[in-house]
């Protein structure tokens, strides 16, 4: 018993670093209508930016701060630069082009700051919370610094005028364009804010996993598994999501034997396809319904 | 190194174009008799090379020709009938598997094994297809890939090792030249493969073309006028998922032999994405297309190593982007598009 | 085996040397002439592995450095090394393009198991040497059945042994946990500790697996505490080595801590994960960790550092991976300088199996490397040592781990 409590606080950890990368994910998938499989790779690449400017002196919160105007800036000028001539293009060529900034992200990464581990410095503090050693302090700040980007994307989406027309510049271009929302501007807006969340969660996941160029590349699939069990139109879905992820993977490697240890992500992929089978838009996601 | 250039005239006539029939024998705007031309020329080069090149060219261009039928496998599912797929390297996994577990342990032939391959890579295809009926496009792309990125953990699974080596993999012996053809194994591998993707080549034409085929266009371009049609969705839907796995399997099945060796680390989720790439490089809804893309899979990342090694991967990346920003519809829009223009100048 | 015998243009032009020099029987296999040794290799530069391109560059830049001296015997080394991004299939293609089209004399440092098993058929049946493999696989000794191929490095199932051993003299009643990489170096070194354990194997209470694909092992760590294993023996690589010591001292959890050779840099493990989390973290050693301090005066760590400066700039200096490129380079270039001008295959190979007593500078001083025809592993050699919070301390003899073969 003691043996699953643990687990289940352990998933519950883990489930935070997928739960903030899904928060990206489903921001993307807000603003344009897709999975940015390049996604990680660039939030890898703005907690470099993060650690080359504390390796160069400024102290962490400024660092955070700074890294997510670049990044943010950053997202802006990708969407503008690759993916605005790309608009009419299938989404298969869509697809391609993630594939390639994919392996632009990780190469320069790799050509500059090199494959070895790095550790990123964590504001919360790396000892473990109520002596029990079941949860790091860090673990916990990252949990809460999920649950605040919830709540303010949530106020967002909801409050803001910038927040409403990028959300009906996502379901329907034309008619929000009808009523003088700049279509073009706010998915570029939603690429810097994805890139931005993409950075905080890079800045929270560094510490626990290290910092190096592949270090995104299996917490993008369990992002993308909890944002999908969550369901894609929904943050706090998404953020549910991520923690279910994360428990329920530990629970199969630690009590189903052999094939759970063994086949810890085969297991959270197949949670993937189950429920988009059941309930293809995800346990917390709107039905969009398509006219004919 | 095209090989079967007038195959694209069929695949062409879906093209509006082909209404403007004008005095010349025209297919989607290019006449026939050079299409006829270039497939003639594109096959007397490719039974010559092989006597002209090194083996190790022989080698590369086998690989090229069975990456090709794995892309146009995926070309049937993806270009043909829009269901999405990052996923294909489990299917050729899983006919390489076959073939290299057969041969070890039931002493069969490399011929024996393949058409069990295609078989049960059928089969795969088939079973993955029904849950995939529920998924639309981006999400059915996840799920694929999902079963991409699982597959080399299952291939190594424990339970399994004694049958698949586990993480070790398995040798495969490579066939010799029978009936004491003057032929070394590359060379015979090159004909064999040769044969084989122009075999399916000319089926995947015909199923194009045939009623069925127009059924699974029908299917993707708009689903909801195909059922009022009478067309059953789900079964022609998994059928070419079906087929599209067996295609996989049979690249799978001679990349076994090719390479000798099947190992989990082959099969990555790389592999998978590589296919995709291939498949808009060389042009979605395409026959001929498929072939390019086995090009570019095969041949862009040592262009992009000569390079730079240190950034090779970035290299790839901007080659890729502007393959997409200068050849929106492939190499094989692109070659089509010339040709076409040729064509209007002469009259 | 054909031996193709060159008469060079430099040969022809200097007729002097011809003449006056005494008839050395200068033999060539192809990718070898008076003027040049061609040398393969295949090294993930790109993908999921591509940590490992490091050592590539590192030995491209050691084969300038010699170049820039003069080359080995007058020859210049070309070194042509190819991506295979840790896809055997594509170190298939690479190997023939080496061999096949672009003509070497020998592939040289091929990396990882998966892409050496898949040429392994191949290079032997070509009869081109696959020399100083970067795999610690045990199989990569077996001259009588692969006589062309040779591995370098400690090989897994000895260093597992050297663990048990040194856990059945100290700690004879330990409850054994055991962390690792379920791939072919994770399987064979926990062989190996079984194999060292013998009749003791339920000593071992608990093993665990951990997949490269997963985020973290947090999870793992917490399995094994909870089976109450007091010796924890954590084969991983560096980034989950670093995980795990961090997460076993978050725990508080006080095991007597063993982590595997491949994991035991200072820079890149033990430092990410806090020097005070990895004190008293044992593990063996064969070469000189480039980040600890000891040897900071060493003779062989400044020249190491001097060829670091000036061949390598961009090169970490933290990354134990340029060390083991250049000892790799190093031992080849020994192994040319004893061929002579007797650059054929057989003599290349046969010369690889006679390294006798060779010290390479950046090895641990006693750890050296000896080979014969029928003794394919050059290292054998690992010493025990013991993190003390600032760099490792040797202790006890230098052993050799043996396996039989």
């Amino acid at each position: 018993m003691d043996l699953f409590i643990h687990q289940v606080l352990a998933g519950l950890a883990t489930g935070g670093i997928y739960a903030c990368m899904a928060l990206a994910i489903v921001m993307i998938y807000q603003a344009i209508h897709h999975l940015n499989f390049a996604q990680g790779e660039m939030a890898m690449f703005s907690t470099f930016i993060a650690w080359q400017l504390i390796e160069w002196g400024v102290p962490y919160w400024g660092a955070f701060f700074l890294t997510i105007v670049v990044s943010f800036i950053g997202g802006v000028v990708i969407e503008r630069t690759v993916f605005k001539p790309l608009h009419n293009a299938p989404i298969l060529a869509h697809i391609v082009a993630f594939i390639a900034l994919f392996a632009i992200f990780n190469s320069v990464a790799g050509f500059i700051w090199d494959f070895t581990i790095k550790s990123f410095p964590t504001p919360f503090g790396q000892e473990s919370l109520f002596g029990s050693g079941l949860m790091g302090a860090h673990d916990a700040g990252m949990i809460g610094v999920t649950l605040v980007l919830l709540v303010l994307l949530f106020l967002f989406f909801r409050n803001t005028r910038v927040g409403l027309s990028m959300r009906a510049a996502a379901s329907n271009p034309d008619s929000a364009r009808l009523v003088g929302v700049r279509v073009g501007w706010m998915i570029a807006l939603g690429w810097g804010m994805a890139a931005a969340i993409g950075a905080v969660a890079g800045m929270m996941i560094a510490p626990v996993v290290f910092l190096e160029p592949n270090m995104m590349l299996a917490i993008l699939i369990y992002g993308f598994a909890g944002a999908v069990v969550g369901g894609l139109t929904s943050p706090g879905g998404a953020v549910i999501g991520g923690f279910a992820v994360g428990i329920i993977e530990n629970l199969a490697g630690t009590f189903i034997p052999v094939v759970g240890s063994e086949l810890k992500l085969a297991i959270a992929l197949a949670l993937i396809v189950t429920v988009l089978m059941f309930k293809p838009t995800g346990l917390f996601g709107a039905r969009i319904v398509t006219r004919v | 190194m095209t090989i079967d250039r007038t195959i694209a005239s069929d695949d062409a006539a879906n093209t509006p174009v082909a209404g403007s029939a004008t005095k010349a024998r025209m297919v989607g705007g290019i006449p026939v008799a050079w299409q006829r031309t270039a497939f003639f020329i594109a096959v007397v080069i490719a039974i010559a090379l092989p006597f002209l090149v090194k083996n190790f060219t022989i080698f590369q261009l086998t690989t090229v020709m069975i990456y090709a039928i794995a892309i146009l496998g995926l070309n049937l599912l993806t270009g043909y009938n829009g269901q999405f797929s990052l996923g294909h390297s489990t299917f050729i996994a899983i006919g390489a598997y076959t073939t290299a577990i057969l041969m070890e342990f039931a002493g069969l032939s490399f011929y024996g094994t393949l058409p069990i391959a295609a078989t049960i890579c059928f089969a795969f295809g088939f079973l993955f297809g029904l849950p995939a009926l529920r998924l639309e496009s981006i999400y059915l792309a996840l799920a694929t890939f999902a079963l991409a990125v699982a597959t080399p953990q299952v291939l190594k699974l424990s339970p399994f090792e004694h049958w698949t080596g586990g993480v070790q993999g398995l040798l495969v012996f490579k066939p010799e030249a029978p009936f004491g053809l003057p032929l070394n194994s590359d060379q015979w591998m090159y004909f064999v493969t040769l044969a084989i993707g122009l075999g399916l080549a000319v089926c995947a034409v015909n199923l194009v073309n045939s009623r069925s085929g127009r059924a699974i266009k029908a299917i993707r371009d708009n689903p909801i006028a195909a059922r009022a049609m009478g067309i059953n969705i789900s079964l022609y839907k998994t059928t070419t998922f079906g087929i599209s796995a067996a295609y996989a399997g049979i690249a799978g099945s001679l990349s076994a032999v090719v390479v000798q060796f099947v190992a989990p680390d082959s099969f990555t989720f790389v592999l998978a994405i590589g296919l995709f790439v291939g498949l808009v490089v060389g042009g979605v809804g395409s026959i001929t297309g498929a072939l390019f893309g086995g090009l570019f899979l095969v041949f862009v990342p040592n262009i992009a190593e000569e390079v730079s090694k240190g950034l090779a991967g970035a290299v790839y990346g901007v080659i890729l982007l502007l393959v997409i920003y200068l050849m929106p519809a492939g190499a094989v829009g692109l070659i089509r598009t010339a040709a076409m223009k040729l064509a209007t100048r002469r009259r | 085996m054909s031996i193709r015998s060159y008469v060079s243009l430099s040969a022809l032009v200097l007729g002097m040397a011809f003449a006056t020099g005494p008839a050395s029987a200068q033999q060539y296999d192809t990718g070898a002439t008076d003027t040049s040794i061609k040398i393969g290799n295949i090294n993930p530069y790109s993908g999921p592995a591509s940590a490992y391109g490091t050592i590539g560059k590192t030995i491209a830049a050691y084969f300038d450095k010699i170049n820039a001296e003069g080359g080995i015997n007058g020859r210049t080394i070309e070194f042509i090394s190819y991506d295979d991004g840790y896809s055997p299939p594509k170190a298939v293609e690479q190997a023939r393009k080496l061999v096949e089209s672009d003509e070497v004399l020998l592939i040289f440092q091929s990396l990882g198991t998966p892409s050496n098993s898949a040429i392994h058929k191949y290079m032997n049946v070509k009869k081109v040497p696959q020399l100083f493999v970067a795999t610690g696989a045990t199989k990569w000794g077996d001259p009588q059945n692969f006589p062309w191929t040779m591995g370098w490095q400690p090989n897994y199932q000895s260093e597992g042994r050297i663990y048990a051993n040194y856990i059945l003299t100290n700690h004879p009643d330990a409850k054994i946990g055991v962390l690792y990489q379920n791939d072919d170096y994770g399987k064979d070194l926990l062989q190996g500790l079984k194999d060292g354990l013998g009749d003791k194997t339920s000593m071992i209470v608990s093993e665990v697996p951990y997949e490269t694909s997963d985020p973290t092992i947090d999870s793992q760590i917490i399995k094994l505490k909870d089976s109450d294993a007091d010796v924890l023996v954590n084969i991983a690589t560096p980034k989950f080595a670093a995980q795990a010591i961090r997460k076993v001292a978050e725990l508080d959890w006080k095991p007597v801590h063993i982590v595997n050779n491949v994991s035991q840099s200072v820079g890149g493990v033990l430092r990410p994960a806090g020097l005070e989390n990895a004190n008293g973290v044992l593990s063996t050693g064969y070469l000189k960790d480039p980040t600890d301090p000891q040897w900071k005066d060493d003779a062989a760590y400044k020249e190491w550092e001097a060829f670091m400066d000036e061949h390598y700039p961009d090169g970490d200096k933290s990354s134990s991976f340029t060390v083991y490129g250049l000892a790799v380079a190093q031992t080849l270039e020994q192994v040319l300088n004893q061929a002579g001008d007797n650059l054929t295959r057989e003599n290349i190979m046969k010369q690889a199996a006679s390294l006798d007593n060779l010290q390479l500078g950046m090895a641990l001083p006693g750890v050296i490397i000896n080979t014969s025809e029928n003794d394919f592993f050059p290292f054998e050699q690992m010493q025990m040592m013991k993190f003390n919070g600032e760099r490792w301390e040797m202790f006890g003899p230098v052993i050799s781990g043996e396996v039989g073969g």
